[in-house]
């Protein structure tokens, strides 16, 4: 139990694309409060003009994402007595990509490169077809329900340096996504999905730092579907279907 | 300082085959250089071999075996990484490249003392 005296010290980076810096301030501490909570309260009760983003609350809507302590975070999961550096905490907008203001960042970028990298489906049936069977268990469909569950938050996109070295690159959400749909026994176009993703920014850029693996809050793998884009680019090479 | 979203081993294991595989591009054209010595000036050759019971020296060539090794090992377990069914394990593989460039690098110590 914590009581009501008990303050958190907390920075928040403000400002926008120009340029900004950490601004400090006192929040009072709270049972089971969220980093998402402590910002709130910051914008509530303290400074209103405070910018930053969320929907859900609970973990499904990957908006709320930002930097806390130096990592990426799902703020609205994440209690902030699990991440407090004493009585401290830092809130800084996403790495990556470009900020609005404040804690809100422009995640066009990030969407853009879902398309990018060939993850609308590619419908092999019409509406008037009857709907094909899929066996649940089959390797391929359980290769790609390895990567459905991904809410688009973008901390993978944050963790990794390699998109921070390589605007182009498509980062792990969006080769994951490419993934799922090529492992998709309904995806009529497989070859679509390996051109686009063994272009310039595609997944041979990947390093494996495993950055993405590690602070993905639904603990998917991305490293995992890169490494199995890289490898059927590479076989394709060989032979040109799956 | 090492920013907190590297702080990782996997980002480590990375960092550690960049520098490796640097350090011994570094290295590459002193070697040929004083194997050309062979060739070129044995005398001076022979110079250069005996600084090799100098005991820095000595220390210096276990960093660069264990720099040949870690590089060898890393390498080996991105391609496994890439080209093999997947594997869970990347950090105790990751772990496990480091032991046994110790393992190959303390050998060559142990021998060359």
């Amino acid at each position: 139990m914590s009581s009501d005296k008990e303050e958190l010290e907390v920075s928040i980076w403000r400002g926008d694309d120009a340029g900004g810096a950490f601004e400090d301030y006192k929040v009072p501490a709270q049972d089971s409060q969220t980093v998402l909570d402590v910002v709130s309260w910051v914008q509530q009760n303290t400074d209103p003009t405070l910018s930053y983003r969320y929907a859900c609350r609970v973990g499904m809507c990957g908006s709320c994402a930002m930097m806390v302590n130096g990592v990426p975070r799902w703020t609205c999961r994440t209690h902030v007595k699990k991440v407090l550096d004493g009585k401290k905490v830092t809130v800084a907008p996403l790495r990556n990509l470009p900020v609005i203001k404040d804690l809100a960042t422009d995640m066009d970028p990030f969407f853009d490169k879902w398309v990018k990298a060939g993850g609308v489906h590619h419908p092999s049936k019409t509406r008037d077809d009857p709907i094909e069977p899929i066996n649940p268990k089959s390797i391929a469909r359980s290769e790609a329900d390895t990567g459905i569950e991904c809410i688009n938050c973008s901390v993978c996109y944050a963790a990794c340096d390699t998109v921070t070295g390589n605007a182009d690159y498509l980062g792990p959400a969006a080769l994951q996504r490419a993934w799922t749909l090529y492992n998709d026994a309904k995806d009529a176009d497989q070859q679509t999905i390996l051109d686009a993703v063994s272009g310039n920014g595609g997944c041979h850029n990947c390093h494996s730092q495993g950055s993405c693996t590690l602070f993905c809050p639904n603990e998917l793998n991305p490293m995992k579907a890169i490494a199995g884009l890289k490898r059927a680019t590479a076989t394709s090479l060989f032979k040109r279907k799956k | 300082m090492i920013r907190p979203h590297r702080s990782h081993p996997l980002w480590f294991a990375f960092i550690l085959h960049r520098l490796s595989g640097l350090g011994l591009a570094l290295f590459l054209p002193a070697h040929f250089y004083l194997l050309s010595l062979a060739l070129t000036a044995p005398e001076s050759l022979d110079g250069y071999l005996a600084l090799a019971e100098n005991p820095l020296v000595k220390v210096a060539e276990f960093g660069l075996v264990f720099l040949l090794a870690v590089h060898f090992f890393g390498g080996l377990r991105l391609m496994a990484m890439e080209w093999l069914p997947w594997s869970g394990r990347q950090k105790s593989l990751a772990a496990g490249a480091v032991a046994a460039a110790f393992l190959v690098s303390g050998t060559f110590f142990l021998q060359a003392v």
